[in-house]
């Protein structure tokens, strides 16, 4: 929606600094003032569009849907973090990664890890890992919720954001929940406090058979809103984006670091190879 | 240091000849006790090679060098590695997360052994090119070969290490292979697990060969390869033997000295690969899943089977012959004859040239199928065997044993150029 917000508020203003300059000033002020009328007008639209209106059918697409995160953008990181703590640390843990290493790598100050993030009486030293017994958890879910350390580089972050976002209500599943991404999953649909409650609508795909009989196969259609979250659906898919940009970051701290050092050693290789390259060139001037 | 002062002016010497400095002290304390100078003048400053090698002639220096890259870098990770079931997975973790640049050394070792296979394909692939398996380079292919066979089963055995789940069921697809031999089949398999699963008893001995077995034999064998080249010389891109043309000194025309022209040359393709290796491990270090899986992120877990079963890249080419028969058993003595056929090569190849500079259009047919067939098969190896992959896969494992088979015609029927005097080289 931002982007479409901002090549309208781009265009003319591009075009207004060819105007006279006695007039620029009323001009540009007058862009900026439509600019921001239409901001608001489409951020609306989109609101409605994507909340409980009319044109409430979506998720057709939910197959291409891209993540789009970006680990070096730090907020959205350390948003998802608490994000983790609140809605994910209660039955997942982060077992591979220490507080102090998530406090340090996500400029997290050590008073506000310890009063915000870190449950009492844990050591910033330890491991994040969940307070519910692994045996209670097996008992409620039918197994033991996965270590979520390593989920973005098992299986992608577009599998982590398809999965939060395609959760529907199924009277059928023992959580009152299905998915698409991972259908029949163990995990009840958490984050329906903020998403809200949807419906997936399935439409029957007949194959013709043998003998004139028909196999029926239920195939996704679209999502239907049931009831609204506390978050519309923009924040909620920010909400997302974030939480799995943190798991992106959590499946391989070093990643930023990583890059970084990276240019400086592939400069440093042009360099001696170049080097590499005139001392062979020199020597070789005897050979005919 | 006594100084002698000289009376008139000095003799000048005659031109073009350098004053040798007086070896004395250590160096000749060292030589009368290790041949060092010896060795330096015989195999580097006196080895002539062809002086037309060219950009193909790189890999073998660079095998070498991801060989010692593998070996420091192996020796590192051992260090912070625990070997068991229980703890390779976690300490694997360590490594990239708390070992100081445990990250780097890893990825060093992950992306090294994805470009020995890619190197040592490409110095596999100019023998193939140039002819270079040809008498007398028979033995020298030979231990090539065995250099080859021992690198496939340090990369499987590396393979598993880590412990995650596309080891344990890469292991158990590999391993049962072992199982469909007539008779003792079942035994072995077992007798190779130390178990009747792949378990902890796999892995440790998994881990004993791959770190010391293992690279020991590539150690001897890649020795043994070097001493073998160095006796017979190397081949070249015309495919000519220089040493039967020599000039009045006895040494060959278009020889020149290893060192310094091809230490300096080589020196200049390892800086070459290491900015292509450097990219790859620093910015795609799993290369999207080719060198290293996906599902190898999450723990060994017998009850849950990745999607489909993968082996890494540089082995699909097998694994596609393997699945393209529905016999297991053919299989996996299809897997073994398309290995094996390249041991035959130095007697299947009966034409009068050895590079393909002077062969004739059936022998770069053949060879051009079958570099789209090592491809192909290589991409099949990685898709699930489906519908129309099976059908590719068997059409390509027939091209592939074709290009073997059919060798022996297609060289002796085809219309060679001839082959020049002297090699074809233009100075720069």
């Amino acid at each position: 929606m931002r982007t479409d917000a901002d090549r309208s508020a781009d265009r003319p203003a591009r075009g207004a600094a060819r105007l006279p300059r006695p007039l620029l000033g009323p001009a540009l002020v007058t862009l900026v003032l439509v600019a921001l009328v239409l901001v608001q007008g489409s951020a609306a639209a989109a609101e409605e569009a994507a909340g409980t209106g009319e044109a409430a059918k979506f998720g057709a697409d939910w197959e291409s849907w891209h993540a789009n995160t970006n680990v070096t953008d730090m907020p959205s990181v350390q948003r998802g973090a608490r994000n983790f703590v609140s809605y994910c640390l209660g039955c997942h843990s982060l077992k591979y990664q220490r507080w102090s290493r998530l406090g340090t790598d996500l400029s997290i100050p050590t008073e506000l890890l310890q009063k915000d993030l870190l449950p009492p009486g844990d050591k910033s030293s330890a491991y994040i890992v969940t307070t519910m017994p692994a045996m209670d958890a097996e008992t409620w879910f039918g197994k033991t919720p996965p270590d979520l350390t390593l989920m973005a580089r098992a299986r992608g972050r577009n599998y982590l954001y398809q999965y939060l976002k395609t959760f529907y209500v199924d009277p059928t599943r023992q959580t009152g929940a299905n998915n698409l991404r991972l259908p029949t999953t163990a995990m009840p649909d958490v984050l329906s406090e903020l998403e809200g409650l949807k419906r997936a609508v399935f439409r029957d795909v007949a194959t013709p058979g043998t003998g004139g009989q028909f196999t029926h196969e239920q195939v996704f259609d679209h999502f239907e809103t049931l009831a609204p979250g506390r978050l519309s659906a923009t924040e909620y898919d920010g909400f997302v984006r974030d939480t799995v940009n943190f798991l992106d970051y959590v499946s391989e701290p070093t990643q930023a670091a990583r890059r970084a050092l990276g240019v400086w050693v592939v400069l440093f290789l042009l360099v001696f190879t170049w080097l590499a390259w005139l001392v062979k060139r020199e020597y070789w001037k005897d050979v005919h | 240091m006594a100084v002698k002062i000289a009376t008139g002016a000095p003799a000048p010497l005659p031109t073009g000849v350098v004053a040798e400095p007086a070896k004395k002290g250590f160096w000749v304390w060292l030589n009368k006790r290790l041949p060092v100078e010896e060795f330096i003048t015989t195999q580097m400053t006196g080895y002539l090679a062809p002086k037309n090698f060219n950009v193909w002639y790189f890999f073998g220096s660079l095998a070498l060098a991801v060989l010692v890259l593998q070996l420091l870098s192996g020796i590192y990770l051992t260090m912070f590695y625990k070997v068991g079931a229980a703890t390779s997975f976690d300490s694997v973790e360590y490594i990239m997360r708390e070992v100081d640049y445990g990250w780097l050394i890893r990825y060093l070792h992950s992306t090294g052994a994805s470009a020995f296979f890619i190197v040592v394909y490409l110095h596999m692939y100019r023998a193939l090119l140039y002819g270079s398996y040809r008498a007398p380079r028979e033995l020298l292919w030979l231990i090539g070969m065995a250099v080859y066979l021992a690198l496939m089963a340090e990369a499987f055995m590396g393979y598993v290490l880590p412990w995650g789940n596309m080891s344990f069921w890469g292991a158990q697809v590999i391993v049962n292979l072992f199982g469909t031999i007539p008779g003792i089949g079942p035994g072995l398999v077992e007798w190779i697990r130390g178990d009747y699963a792949i378990a902890d008893a796999t892995l440790d001995r998994f881990f004993a060969m791959h770190v010391a077995l293992l690279p020991l034999a590539l150690i001897l064998l890649v020795v043994l390869h070097l001493a073998a080249l160095h006796e017979v010389g190397s081949n070249n891109p015309d495919g000519i033997e220089i040493k039967e043309k020599v000039g009045r000194d006895g040494k060959p025309l278009d020889g020149i000295p290893f060192h310094p022209y091809y230490t300096v040359k080589d020196i200049f393709g390892v800086g070459v690969f290491a900015v292509l290796f450097a990219i790859v491990l620093f910015f795609v270090p799993t290369l999207g899943g080719l060198f290293l899986e996906s599902p190898n992120f999450e723990p060994a877990n017998p009850l849950s089977t990745p999607e489909h079963i993968a082996p890494v890249w540089y082995f699909t080419p097998y694994y596609a012959i393997l699945r393209a028969v529905p016999d297991q058993r053919l299989g996996a003595l299809l897997l073994l004859l398309s290995v094996a056929a390249f041991l035959f090569l130095p007697w299947l190849d009966r034409s009068p040239v050895k590079s393909m500079r002077y062969k004739g259009w059936m022998s770069r047919t053949a060879l051009a199928l079958f570099t789209v067939s090592f491809v192909v098969l290589g991409y099949l190896g990685l898709q699930p065997a489906i519908g129309v992959y099976v059908v590719l896969a068997r059409i390509f494992t027939g091209i592939y044993f074709l290009y073997f088979l059919l060798m022996p015609f297609y060289t002796k029927l085809d219309p060679v150029k001839p082959v020049p005097e002297r090699v074809v080289y233009h100075a720069h």
